[in-house]
């Protein structure tokens, strides 16, 4: 398997052999996880209000990744996903769609068909979610076929059982194939199952990683695992796709996903883009939350700010 | 797109403030007796916002008087009682914290977000670990059945008026002593308002009196014959004063006075967190924190990395409106210390070092200073030696850990220090050869009321905070 | 046996940074016993004497400081050592400048040395029982530990000659200060054979210098000097006391008031922590993972 970088920046070089890329990730600066967590806990601590909170949240619905990945997903139950992505508030027509739905490969077409001339995106899972454990012709095959039936972005996970035994360059190289197989028109978002690699240090070598095997988006979490985003493993990855910005101007998104459910946390994590990795990541295009019950949340705080009233479950849809 | 934060003030309402105060005195507010009185205002509007007693000479020796006839009893109470009277101020200062929070932040100018997170919190946290110790000082190391001093004559600064007190008056009581206390003349509010506090809790008359003034008053209280111990926090300048008055007493004395601390960044630092803790150890109260890390010592091999980074991360920081909630940067606690800050700005400019500010818009009225970085900046400069008290940051570099220490340790201040490295083992030696009281490794400005807190060389003496503290209120 | 020999005498000289020089003024005086009778010619130290004490304690400091507490207390008992061996001449001494019996003098040596053990067995015990951990509200390792101030300005006690000059000296040193001794003034011949004892007991050259001469003279540029760090007043009466005090302010000397003291008390450690700072160190203990124990 080559192992050629698909961008040439001034990084390229540290992906020549596993020894280089040992070097290089083992060389970033390390992490102080009580220096972090309080960081992320002081910003949490920001107060947006009026004006400010409806940018956020009409910013945060727009950054959605209406996610399902049940084993009891239906065409039925993506198509109505679908719509709800396109009008999240059937009462409201101002409300911005999300960005996206994430769903299994084999629901691609479903989703495609329900969201077409929308401009929501179709994102799916691919290799192996969310284990990833199967051989890389399965993986590969997998993202493929997710492609062939429309997806506009792929959310590939890594191998972590290779990472956490230090084969950095077989994670990389795996993550250089699938960015291959999503060919032009498939964006990449890398899941690193920040709860799996455990510390702080290894999310900022996995973030680093990824960004030079080609992701467009490195991703916190799978969702099924006990701990998904948090607010501190997002501000680190913002720093990382910051700083790699700012060694190679290679522009790379962020996703947490899983645990965000309350419109105050999801503005908590618009305020941590925000004075991190700054205004330029304030974008679906950049930023991204995978989440399925935040939707409700966010909407329910649009009614409240748009009417004065506190809304309840009943006037948002359940889909 | 940009997500402008919308104004988020807290609510002024929460405190009610009269229009004058009178002294403390014997648990009655009083008239100084010479009638003099003196304004207190707003730092960040000049708005005045009350007219607060001035204690003079004779007002010192009334208080002394009743802190002393108050201690016969109040030392004699046993020590189970007197904790149970530190617990209860510690509870109504917590029930209190969002009204005394409002009421410090004007008075005062910093931001609502440290008073309400850091000051009141500490405020409480401070008065529930000494009530604690009151019947336990049997225990603390002292020998058995250690003896309180008497009455205490305490004189405290402006950068953080009710903690500061609390560090004062929780550890006097607890140990039985009484107390006659002088806050600073620019933000006398929050000592009024524990006189209140010391009301709502029962607390017997005479055992804390509240005095105050301007300088010469805490001039006369420490003065004063029958005071049997005196603390100060405050310039090194008044605590040499304090030293020689006190010389050749029998009056217990403990000072913690100026700092010129170094903040030393090695090439292996956790660099975000580094930055963060750079900022919050200039930055913090407006660099206005005798402890403030105010000159930066950065390996010179990430120094460009370090300093781009740090300067991002100030072009984030909000200054403005101390009530707003999101204000990260307040007002300058007076014109006075404005101008020193500012004359002290324009020496280093002067004597070639390099000043950088981020874009920041300083509001009309009151007093303001831009968050202010100086590089090339060398251990002879004006600013890499005199304390500023401002949130002004000397940037100076170093090439080995033994050029880091001796450049940490030139200074005549020792009362902190940082070290930002992920090597355990550096952080240890350094700490070990660093000479000052307090050492935050991959951390800066933490405190904490089992912390004992206090100097070196000319940054004082005694220690404040933990079992140590209890010493200076002890005859032991 | 005719005792028609002529003794030799000893010529006294100062104590600094390992030496035994002259005092740089070249003045001496007389010093006699309780009587009146003269005993030998004391050197009578001069502001630069004092200069030059301070200034090869500082340069002892480093080692002194950073040596390990099981070591200083190796070489604090190793000078308890020395003084037993040389007992018979303390006693002599001591009887001599106090006007003591010899059997009275015999119990002051005896206390003397018992006082250095004392102390010897304190050097790798005292940061135990004044440090320690502070359990603070946070996620933070954070520990407090006694560190010597620096140089200390002693002045002897002028009647207890050498069991109160011990008395005093011994807490400095033992807890890594490094000393500038006035030696009782009326008194100094025990402490200037003091130093020939701490010269071969391992104790390192500037640890400890010893001057004699005039208490008031000397003192005073030691306490306005501004890189002695503090000083022991035990020696001072109470108006020369606060003149000293007072000049200490300028860098903020820790300062030991005189006080009414008996020497042949159990000493507390109040000698000790007199001249220690507490350092307080603070370390993030960090989680075991992000997905660890901080959430």
């Amino acid at each position: 398997m080559p192992t050629t970088a698909p961008t040439a920046h001034a990084l390229s070089d540290v992906t020549a052999s596993d020894s280089t890329l040992r070097r290089f990730l083992h060389g970033l600066p390390g992490v102080d996880a009580v220096g972090l967590e309080a960081r992320a806990a002081s910003l949490g601590t920001r107060s947006i209000k009026t004006t400010a909170k409806a940018y956020a949240i009409d910013l945060a619905i727009s950054m959605v990744d209406l996610t399902t990945l049940e084993g009891a997903d239906t065409p039925g139950k993506v198509r109505a996903l679908g719509a709800k992505a396109v009008h999240p508030d059937p009462t409201d027509r101002t409300t911005p769609a999300t960005a996206a739905v994430c769903v299994y490969p084999d629901m691609v077409a479903v989703a495609k068909e329900a969201v077409a001339g929308s401009g929501v995106k179709v994102a799916s899972v691919a290799t192996a979610f969310p284990a990833g454990r199967a051989a890389l012709d399965v993986k590969l095959a997998d993202v493929r076929d997710a492609v062939a039936a429309g997806a506009d972005e792929i959310d590939m996970v890594i191998d972590r059982g290779a990472f956490l035994g230090g084969k950095y360059l077989k994670v990389y190289d795996e993550i250089v194939a699938v960015k291959e197989a999503c060919g032009q028109s498939a964006r990449l978002k890398v899941i690193f199952e920040t709860g799996e690699l455990s510390t702080y240090d290894n999310i900022r070598r996995a973030s680093w990683l990824g960004m030079l095997a080609g992701a467009d988006f490195i991703k916190t979490s799978t969702g099924k695992v006990a701990v998904n985003a948090t607010p501190a493993n997002t501000l680190l990855m913002l720093e990382a796709v910051r700083d790699f910005r700012a060694q190679t101007g290679v522009q790379v998104g962020v996703k947490p996903a899983g645990g965000i459910r309350t419109s105050k946390d999801a503005v908590k994590f618009l305020v941590l883009v925000n004075e991190t990795a700054g205004e330029d990541w304030l974008d679906n295009h950049w930023f991204r939350f995978g989440a399925s019950s935040l939707l409700n949340d966010l909407l329910m705080q649009r009614q409240k700010l748009a009417t004065g009233r506190y809304s309840g479950p009943d006037y948002v849809t359940v889909d | 797109m940009v997500f402008e934060y919308a104004p988020a003030p807290e609510s002024r309402s929460v405190v009610d403030i009269a229009p004058s105060y009178g002294l403390f005195i014997d648990g009655e507010f009083t008239d100084a007796a010479d009638g003099k009185v003196f304004k207190t205002v707003s730092p960040s509007t000049e708005e005045v916002l009350s007219e607060v007693a001035q204690a003079g000479a004779e007002d010192v020796d009334r208080a002394v008087k009743a802190a002393r006839r108050a201690f016969e009893k109040w030392s004699a109470l046993p020590g189970s009682e007197r904790a149970k009277y530190l617990f209860r101020i510690a509870r109504i200062i917590q029930e209190r914290s969002r009204e005394l929070a409002v009421l410090e932040t004007l008075d005062n100018g910093k931001p609502i977000k440290e008073t309400r997170d850091a000051d009141l919190p500490l405020v409480a946290a401070h008065f529930f670990y000494y009530a604690g110790w009151a019947d336990k000082l049997d225990h603390a190391g002292f020998g058995a059945n250690p003896r309180p001093l008497g009455v205490a004559g305490q004189v405290i600064p402006w950068n953080f008026p009710l903690l500061m007190l609390a560090w004062k008056i929780a550890p006097a009581l607890a140990t039985g002593n009484t107390v006659v206390l002088k806050p600073a003349e620019t933000t006398p509010l929050s000592a009024l308002f524990f006189a209140d506090i010391c009301r709502q809790a029962g607390l017997p008359k005479g055992v804390v009196n509240i005095l105050p003034g301007y300088g010469d008053t805490g001039a006369a209280l420490v003065a004063h014959p029958d005071v049997n111990k005196v603390a100060f926090t405050g310039s090194t300048a008044v605590g040499k004063e304090i030293a020689r008055t006190v010389a050749g007493t029998r009056k217990k004395l403990t000072l913690e006075l100026g700092g010129k601390g170094a903040n030393i960044v090695f090439d292996d630092a956790p660099i975000d967190q580094a930055v963060e803790g750079i900022v919050t150890g200039i930055f913090f109260n407006q660099g206005q924190v005798c402890c403030a890390g105010s000159r930066l010592l950065v390996q010179e091999s990430i120094q460009d990395e370090l300093l781009d980074s740090l300067k991002r991360r100030l072009s984030t920081l909000r200054l403005g409106d101390p009530l707003d909630k999101n204000t990260d940067i307040g007002a300058i606690n007076s014109a006075e210390q404005l101008a020193r800050i500012t004359a002290l700005a324009e020496q280093g400019e002067a004597e070639g070092a390099e000043r950088w500010s981020p874009a920041c818009e300083l509001p009309a009225s009151g007093y303001w200073f831009a968050p202010t970085l100086f590089t090339n900046v060398t251990q002879a400069h004006t600013i890499a030696r005199d304390e500023i008290f401002g949130p002004v940051l000397s940037v100076l570099t170093f090439r080995t850990p033994d050029e880091a220490v001796a450049k940490a340790n030139n200074t005549q201040y020792g009362l902190s220090a940082g070290i930002w490295t992920e090597k355990g083992s550096r952080i240890l030696a350094v700490a070990n050869k660093l000479r000052a009281g307090v050492i935050w490794s991959n951390t800066f400005n933490k405190f904490d009321p089992t912390s004992p807190f206090g100097g070196y060389k000319e940054s004082g003496f005694g220690r404040e905070g933990g079992r140590h503290g209890l010493e200076a209120y002890l005859d032991v | 046996m005719s005792d028609a020999r002529l003794s030799v005498f000893k010529t006294y000289k100062l104590y600094v940074g390992g030496k035994f020089p002259r005092s740089e003024s070249g003045r001496v005086y007389e010093v006699t016993d309780s009587k009146g009778n003269w005993l030998a010619n004391a050197p009578r130290s001069s502001r630069k004497d004092a200069r030059d004490a301070v200034v090869a304690a500082r340069k002892a400091f480093g080692g002194w400081s950073g040596a390990t507490a099981y070591n200083r207390g190796q070489v604090l008992y190793r000078v308890a050592e020395m003084l037993e061996g040389r007992r018979d001449q303390f006693v002599r001494e001591v009887a001599d400048a106090e006007g003591l019996s010899k059997s009275k003098a015999a119990a002051v040596v005896d206390a003397t040395v018992d006082r250095w053990v004392w102390y010897a067995g304190w050097t790798d015990k005292i940061a135990q029982v004044i440090g320690g951990a502070n359990p603070v509200a946070g996620p933070f390792f954070n520990l407090s530990s006694p560190e010597p101030t620096g140089v200390v300005a002693v002045l002897a006690p002028q009647e207890s000659s050498f069991l109160g000059l011990v008395s005093v000296l011994a807490p400095v040193i033992a807890t890594g200060n490094t000393a500038v001794v006035i030696a009782s003034e009326k008194s100094p011949l025990p402490a200037l054979s003091l130093a020939e004892v701490l010269a071969t007991s391992d104790v390192p050259g500037g640890v400890v210098n010893i001057l004699s001469g005039r208490t008031a003279e000397l003192a005073a540029p030691l306490a306005a000097h501004q890189d002695v760090n503090a000083i022991d007043l035990a020696g001072a009466d109470e108006e020369l006391a606060k003149e000293l005090e007072i000049a200490a302010a300028d860098n903020l000397k820790r300062v030991l008031r005189p006080q009414a003291v008996d020497y042949f008390e159990a000493p507390g450690t109040d000698r000790m922590t007199a001249f220690l700072e507490t350092k307080t160190v603070w370390h993030p203990t960090g989680s075991l993972g992000a997905s660890g124990s901080s959430y």
